[in-house]
């Protein structure tokens, strides 16, 4: 079994939903990301989604843009993303990660390695937001090949008769993008979400995490209310912006803390 | 047969669709409505009509004897898309896609620019089938390019500056991308270049390949046989595409495109993927030949020319290269400044510094060659939107 599908079932069996927290690997330091992840499993993340930094990262709001800029600027690769993950491994054997980003960095270093590295490090998932079902072949056959789970987006546009592709292909869990827009966007339809997470429980099977544009305490409730995991991305990004590099674990776990009491509330 | 893309919206091994799912059904709904339309008689009848009493084609063809004379070589004739109402070949297809859009009833269109010549045609076809219209230039060349700038805010589009990455035309197409995302049930996205996510490619192609299929015509009329070589510059490589693919099954004549050289392939400081032998890679929507680093984050291109001061290049040129059916060659800022102000000077034409590649290329081919060969040059757009940067060059402030 899978780390990412052993914790959907422990939070299943507790009758819990899942918070998962995105950053971008290199923001605001290298020094700081592996401290960071620690910090986020320590404050109740159930799987951590690290941002691989893009130069062109066209699916995001400007908030994500900035911390890829910084990232780029700190020299952060692929190649140290997968490094990361290892030191992160050696305290941490049980929160699953997901790598989140462009393919562009993973087909230069060529998905057979990359399937490799991941096994190798500890990565459990990885979605690559610009290469969808139709172009996943060879993405999907290494991941496969080297037991990790492909994770993929479905957005309030995908049709029906997509939806069963990614049900096909997808592992692990499924990425639900709650609105229309860049990640950060500030427009969530909660009526949307409602209408549309039963029509795409008709095909996939998998636990469900919705993500975009949740903000603060109140919408992860009311979000973890209709769903089976949070993503929650921007909104820490933020709070890594506004922080020093002296108070940003702090900040950064006490922002996951009051998420985390939220998401349980119920 | 030469028959791309295939119906999954791939080149050989390049194109396809790598956008966000967001997007795919965006795209999906694009590709079904184009083939619909692609040979209906009706919308082939008025995008004809248009390009007829809209735009002024035919363009004529012009033999630039002046010039042919004094390097002593082949004839270089010249296509004149920079007579077009709007000054290039972007409105030919500026108005196909206009034309789908209407019939999509999208309200609203975005395009990206580079030159601002892409972004004039979209403003002007906004205005003349009365859409909102709003185009996305990256900072750096709302500078190079002032007066292309005004003209679109006189069409009554709005310019949004962007201010990330390079601040040139692909940090231009990421903010087109995100509009469109956000805003993808009203938009119709006006894609300026024959790159992109299947069908834009195909799609670009064929409303530009009006250029070829005149050519094609024309230059039997003229000298009674097809030219030699047909030459055109390429930065996504819509001007070229478009005179090329009606030539590709024409074995005889050569096709040579010209990619920007900036200060040389040697210097890194350029963008030209094929010359310089780039690695494969995948932006906006398109797995093509593409500048990038070893971690494949993409590099920051140079070219004097903004509208070929890109990383990448359409797939189909990507396929034409590795089948050996086109070459691609780079000329470098100081030889296509030449260009520019030779043709100036002996033919009293003033060339987009992006057509002035195509034309220092015939320039430095054309002497060792006979007088009875013959290259055609496609003169893509006119140079009034980069006098600022000449003078500039030339120490002169206008």
């Amino acid at each position: 079994m899978s780390r990412i599908q052993a914790t959907f079932e422990k939070l299943k069996q507790d009758n819990r939903r899942a918070l998962i927290p995105f950053f971008t690997a290199g923001d605001p330091s290298l020094a700081l990301t592996v401290p960071l992840m620690h910090a986020l499993a320590g404050a109740g993340a159930d799987v951590i989604e690290l941002g691989v930094p893009f130069s062109d990262p066209m699916a995001d709001g400007p908030v994500i843009q900035r911390a890829s800029e910084r990232a780029l600027k700190h020299r952060m690769t692929l190649r140290g993303v997968l490094g990361m993950v290892a030191e992160f491994r050696t305290k941490n054997s049980t929160t699953p990660v997901v790598l989140m980003g462009y393919g562009n960095p993973i087909e230069a270093m060529g998905w057979g390695l990359f399937a490799k590295r991941c096994e190798e490090v500890g990565v459990d998932g990885v979605l690559t937001v610009d290469f969808p079902p139709e172009e996943s072949h060879e993405a999907f056959l290494h991941l496969q090949h080297h037991g990790i789970d492909p994770i993929f987006l479905l957005a309030p546009t995908t049709l029906d008769a997509r939806i069963e592709t990614v049900a096909r292909l997808a592992r692990g869990y499924v990425y639900y993008v709650s609105l229309k827009g860049v990640t950060g966007a500030g427009n969530l339809d909660l009526s949307d979400i409602e209408k549309k997470i039963p029509q795409l429980r008709k095909h996939i099977k998998l636990p469900i995490g919705v993500g975009f544009g949740i903000r603060d305490a109140a919408t992860a409730n009311a979000v973890a209310k209709l769903c089976d995991g949070v993503v929650v991305g921007s909104r820490i990004v933020q709070e890594i912006e506004a922080s020093t590099e002296q108070n940003v674990i702090a900040n950064v776990s006490r922002l996951v803390g009051e998420l985390r009491v939220a998401i349980d509330k119920g | 047969m030469y028959d791309y893309p295939d119906s999954t919206g791939h080149f050989g091994p390049y194109g396809g669709i790598y956008m966000a799912e967001t997007l795919i059904p965006a795209v999906e709904e694009l590709r079904v409505q184009y083939l619909r339309y692609r040979n209906d008689p009706e919308f082939k009848a008025e995008f004809a009509y248009e390009l007829k009493h809209y735009v002024g084609r035919p363009s004529p063809i012009y033999h630039a004897k002046n010039w042919s004379d004094r390097l002593g070589g082949a004839q270089i004739y010249l296509k004149r898309e920079d007579l077009n109402h709007t000054g290039a070949h972007k409105i030919n297809n500026a108005i196909g896609q206009a034309l789908l859009a209407r019939r999509m009833g999208k309200k609203r269109v975005i395009a990206e620019t580079g030159a601002g010549m892409h972004g004039v045609a979209t403003a002007t076809v906004a205005a003349r089938y009365g859409m909102e219209c709003v185009v996305y230039m990256g900072a750096e060349d709302i500078v190079r390019q002032a007066p292309n700038v005004y003209r679109m805010k006189l069409l009554g589009a709005t310019v949004v500056p962007v201010e990330s990455g390079s601040r040139t035309l692909k940090d231009a197409c990421n903010e087109a991308i995100r509009d469109w995302v956000t805003n993808v049930e009203s938009t119709f996205y006006i894609f300026g270049t024959a790159a992109g996510p299947h069908p834009y490619p195909m799609m670009v192609r064929d409303f530009q390949c009006v250029i070829g299929n005149e050519a094609k015509i024309q230059m039997p009329e003229m000298i009674g046989r097809q030219p030699d070589a047909v030459i055109a510059c390429v930065g996504g490589g819509s001007n070229a595409i478009g005179l090329f693919h009606p030539y590709i099954e024409e074995k005889q004549v050569q096709i040579i495109g010209v990619e920007a050289g900036g200060h040389g392939i040697k210097s890194g400081s350029h963008a030209a993927p094929l010359t310089s032998n780039s690695k494969v890679g995948v932006l906006h929507g398109n797995k093509v030949y593409l500048m990038q680093d070893d971690d494949g984050q993409i590099i920051e291109t140079h070219s004097i020319s903004a509208g070929l001061d890109y990383p990448g290049v359409g797939p189909e040129h990507c396929l034409l290269k590795d089948i050996g059916r086109a070459q691609y060659v780079a000329i470098d800022d100081d030889e296509a400044m030449q260009a520019f102000h030779d043709l100036c000077r002996f033919e009293g034409i003033i060339p987009a510094l992006e057509s002035s590649h195509a034309l220092a290329h015939a320039a430095k081919i054309a002497p060792a060659m006979g007088r009875d060969k013959v290259l055609l040059v496609n003169l893509s757009g006119r140079g009034d939107k980069d006098i600022n940067t000449v003078a500039r060059l030339s120490g002169i402030s206008l």
